[in-house]
């Protein structure tokens, strides 16, 4: 029997822009003990389907259809009725842990209420199993963490916390919606391999919304896509991908970059000219002041956020830059626009060096010089229309233009970066996400820029249109010899569209090479790690694959000693202010000084 | 496209330039819906502001229109009843006083039109003073930042720390007593509070991606707060001024009631609120009840009006 079975189940939404239906007649199934993936792009209704149940729905939502639970009815429930459920038998984690963790609460406390509400245990007991789980979900100094507050961890081990919260009372269905979505790849593997584990020795059932294939193909027995509050196709994991039936799950595998299978866009333009770079970033270092609560007055030490980076680019290259959250890559980025006049290093454009320019003096590279943002919604004025967004840079840089020139402009760059000329009169709030970034592109380009820094770009974008837009970037790379610099903690999407990658780790580069070189041929432990780390969608492949785990969370960049992380020798010799030294190993390949990596892996497992 | 003597040669080749044209006429037709279109939509779905809106257009449509109803004008001393205002000054309309006689035996309608215009000429002229100079000073302030911010915003604490009915009674009392002198005393007060609360939005605006780009687009910092800062402001903006309207009218009602705001022979609803508080005892109820009822009449609708327009230009926040 179906542990959980829902029958045409509809929810709609009464907003003041009229009646919004978000799910509409769905029917699946949840056995005991299995994982059933539910994927879909953002807005397919996906998570609505799972608040339904639980009795979550915001106020103006409406159910329809039944949800059944061992002989209950969830959509029929009173709050008390589901208060009893809700968290003893079925359990939820969200996707944000940080959020869905209460920040006043001691780990311990929070812990202990579901154990109250719903065994009645309280003190001593209460405790032991708190501290059991802890234990399990493999939190370390887990005695110590119950004491501490949520702001206190990681983003990884918050996700922990909230799982070892939600097996407290041994549920028979753990909800997970996007559980691993705002973690780095490193983490996200190794709460995915913690989930997975659960599922098997207490036999809970895993209900996992997301909207990553590589996550589902890892995870999931069987698998139902969700497209515009409907399910389209449903069917074991392997026969979703590799039989798929409905035109949509195709395109969502197709339009999904994959870290094993590069070139599935549009092919990249070769460099041609490398005999001298456009742009030439030398050790440029950014340091923020940060407080620290120490003593009367409270100390301010230095924030290394970018740490003496360099690289080199050519005409009409691509540079992906990858790394985990709170590198410096975003910071980086600016550091190279002058956004952020950079502490220390140089930054020169054509020969010329930019940094420190005032202001005014610093408008003319601005021409060349552009960006494009990771929210397409918050980088457009929302009162703005989007053709007024994409001329503004004109203004600036030809004022003699007349309103009527400036509308041809943009209507001609619109088109080229496929956007309807007839929604030059719209606003931002009118346009999809896809569709937006396009803006966001155009106004980029329409100065006919040489350097594109793409921060971002495509990360809060739906897959499919993921891979449009990586296409358009290349189109226009083509047609105008564009540079680009790719920034991205996405390695896959990184790889379909950089020339060279750059990987950054706590500020500093640790690998620099060839896209194929990296990924075929990574030298540094950490690169390793990573690459390691990053879900492939394909069940077979990913059931099977060994990972590289180099044990411990992402140390805080304040953490002296954790620069020195992949270079533990030194560190044991007590040279803690060590900088590791950027190696050429090959032809356009340079490695950060490292240990081997099994004297890391065997030294952190002692 | 047909190509006009003196037109300036196109940057783009001709060909392309007709096609483009011509999807540019067909883009005229389609006009995108603005934040402040999709807001008038919400707002006047709103039952309550539109009655509201409703009310208070009837409100100021009657101090236009009603002097020409009026058969007594303000001024005029109807020397016929003033002996017995209690017994024949009373609402009628065969007398031609259709709100009754004031205490002196002027005619209460005209006078009550008199005091709700300046009422509301007060309320609008606080609430616009305080619009300009209190979103500009914010605006500046918060997009700025450093040592100016902070200097500005010492400057708004410590105007702040001076209870205001002090200044205003103050010059009131300095100075003669005259509109003028109502203007400058609400003004110099009202901006203090909308400067902080704009000073808050631009400081959260500032940081948002959309003026990264402008700065990345090498656009000024002047025209960055002039044409990306201040036009989001203006819902923030626009509602805390529809609620400072009522709250200056009540400052200035307070003031007359005191007997320190407008002088006879002009008159406010607070003067005349007052006025028919002190003859109450005389059992002349109609010299206190006309007054309130316009005075409330138009608060009343002003606040809901704010919240309405809160609630359409936010939507987020309810």
């Amino acid at each position: 029997m179906a542990l959980l079975d829902v029958k045409n189940l509809s929810v709609t939404f009464d907003t003041p822009d009229g009646q919004i239906e978000a799910v509409k007649n769905v029917s699946f199934h949840i056995e005991p003990g299995e994982c059933l993936g539910i994927v879909g792009e953002s807005g397919s209704g996906k998570s609505q389907t799972f608040m339904a149940a639980m009795g979550l729905l915001a106020e103006n939502g409406t159910t329809g259809g039944t949800v059944d639970y061992d002989g209950h009815d969830l959509l029929h429930l009173t709050p008390e009725e589901h208060n009893r459920i809700r968290g003893d038998q079925i359990s939820m984690i969200f996707q944000d842990p940080l959020t869905a963790l209460t920040p006043h609460m001691r780990i311990v406390d929070q812990m202990a209420e579901v154990l109250h509400e719903h065994k009645g245990l309280t003190g001593a007991r209460a405790r032991a199993l708190c501290l059991e789980w802890l234990t399990r979900v493999r939190i370390p100094e887990a005695e110590r963490r119950l004491r501490q507050f949520p702001h206190e961890l990681s983003g990884g081990m918050r996700q922990r916390v909230m799982i070892a919260m939600a097996m407290l009372c041994n549920p028979r269905l753990l909800i997970a919606d996007e559980p691993t979505t705002a973690l780095d790849v490193t983490v996200q593997a190794e709460i995915l391999d913690l989930m997975v584990e659960l599922q098997k020795q207490e036999g809970t059932a895993i209900a996992l919304i997301t909207h990553d294939m590589g996550v589902v193909a890892r995870m999931c027995d069987r698998i139902q896509v969700m497209r515009l509050g409907e399910f389209v196709e449903q069917g074991p994991a392997d026969e979703i991908f590799h039989a798929p039936k409905h035109d949509y799950t195709r395109m969502l595998l197709r339009a999904m970059p994959r870290i094993d299978e590069p070139n599935k866009g549009k092919p990249l333009v070769p460099v041609t000219d490398r005999s001298e770079p456009i742009l030439k970033v030398e050790d440029v270092k950014v340091h923020f002041p940060v407080r620290l609560d120490q003593g009367l007055f409270g100390k301010t030490v230095p924030l290394k956020a970018v740490d003496g980076v360099s690289f080199d680019l050519y005409a009409s290259e691509t540079i992906g830059i990858v790394g985990e959250s709170g590198c410096g890559k975003s910071t980086l980025a600016r550091a190279v626009l002058q956004l952020i006049p950079p502490t220390l290093g140089s930054v020169s454009w054509l020969g010329k060096p930019i940094v420190g320019l005032p202001r005014k003096q610093m408008i003319p590279y601005r021409k060349d010089l552009q960006i494009v943002f990771q929210d397409p919604l918050a980088s457009l004025n929302p009162r703005m229309t989007i053709a007024a967004s994409i001329a503004e840079p004109l203004r600036t840089f030809q004022p003699g233009l007349t309103s009527r020139q400036r509308k041809l402009e943009v209507a001609a760059m619109m088109e080229k970066v496929g956007l309807d000329q007839r929604m030059i009169n719209r606003y931002p709030h009118e346009l999809s996400g896809g569709q937006n970034q396009r803006v966001g592109i155009a106004r980029a380009m329409i100065n006919r820029p040489r350097l594109i820094i793409c921060d971002e770009a495509v990360s809060a974008l739906d897959v499919s249109i993921q891979a449009q837009v990586i296409d358009l970037l290349k189109d226009l790379q083509r047609e105008f010899g564009l540079s680009m610099i790719f920034i991205s903690h996405d390695l896959s999407v990184v790889r379909e569209i950089s020339h060279r990658i750059l990987v950054l780790y706590l500020g500093r580069a640790v690998e620099l090479a060839d896209r194929d070189a990296i990924y075929g041929d990574a030298r540094h432990p950490y690169t390793r790690a990573l690459i390691s780390a990053v879900p492939v969608p394909d069940p077979r492949i990913e059931k099977t694959r060994q990972r590289i785990k180099i044990p411990g969370e992402l140390p805080s960049p304040l953490d002296p000693g954790a620069s020195l992380r992949f270079l533990t020798s030194k560190l044991a010799a007590g040279d803690r202010n060590y900088v590791p030294e950027f190696r050429k190993v090959d032809v356009q390949h340079w490695v950060a000084e490292h240990d081997p990596l099994e004297d890391l892996l065997e030294q952190k497992a002692v | 496209m047909v190509t006009r003597p003196g037109q300036k040669p196109e940057t783009i080749g001709t060909i392309r330039n007709e096609r483009i044209v011509e999807k540019l006429v067909e883009a005229e037709k389609v006009k995108g819906r603005s934040l402040w279109q999709d807001a008038a939509g919400r707002f006047t779905r709103n039952r309550a502001a539109v009655a509201a809106l409703v009310t208070l257009l009837a409100v100021v449509i009657f101090t236009l229109l009603g002097p020409f109803i009026a058969q007594w004008s303000n001024e005029e001393i109807d020397w016929a009843r003033m002996g017995d205002i209690a017994g024949q000054g009373g609402p009628s309309i065969e007398t031609g006083h259709y709100f009754g006689l004031d205490e002196v035996g002027r005619d209460l309608f005209a006078r009550t039109i008199q005091a709700t215009q300046t009422s509301l000429i007060v309320g609008v002229i606080g609430a616009l003073m305080a619009v300009i100079i209190g979103t500009l000073y914010g605006a500046i302030s918060g997009f700025v930042g450093g040592w100016v911010d902070n200097l500005m915003m010492r400057t708004v604490d410590i105007l702040i720390a001076v209870p205001y009915m002090f200044i205003i009674i103050l010059l009131m009392v300095m100075f003669e007593r005259s509109f003028l002198m109502l203007f400058v005393g609400i003004g110099v007060v009202s901006w203090l509070e909308m400067s902080r609360i704009v000073r808050g939005q631009t400081l959260s605006l500032k940081h948002r991606e959309f003026i990264e780009a402008a700065q990345a687009a090498g656009v000024g910092w002047f025209t960055i707060v002039r044409r990306h800062i201040l036009p989001n402001l203006m819902g923030v903006v626009v509602v805390y001024a529809t609620l400072l309207v009522p709250q200056m009218i009540l400052v200035e009602s307070f003031i007359s009631f005191l007997g320190l705001g407008v002088q006879e022979p002009n008159t406010s609803l607070g003067a005349l609120i007052s006025k028919g508080a002190s003859t109450i005892i005389y059992g002349t109820i109609w010299q206190l009840a006309w007054p309130l009822v316009f005075f409330l009449l138009t608060i009343i609708s002003l606040f809901f009006i704010g919240d309405g327009l809160r609630d359409a230009l936010d939507p987020k926040e309810r």
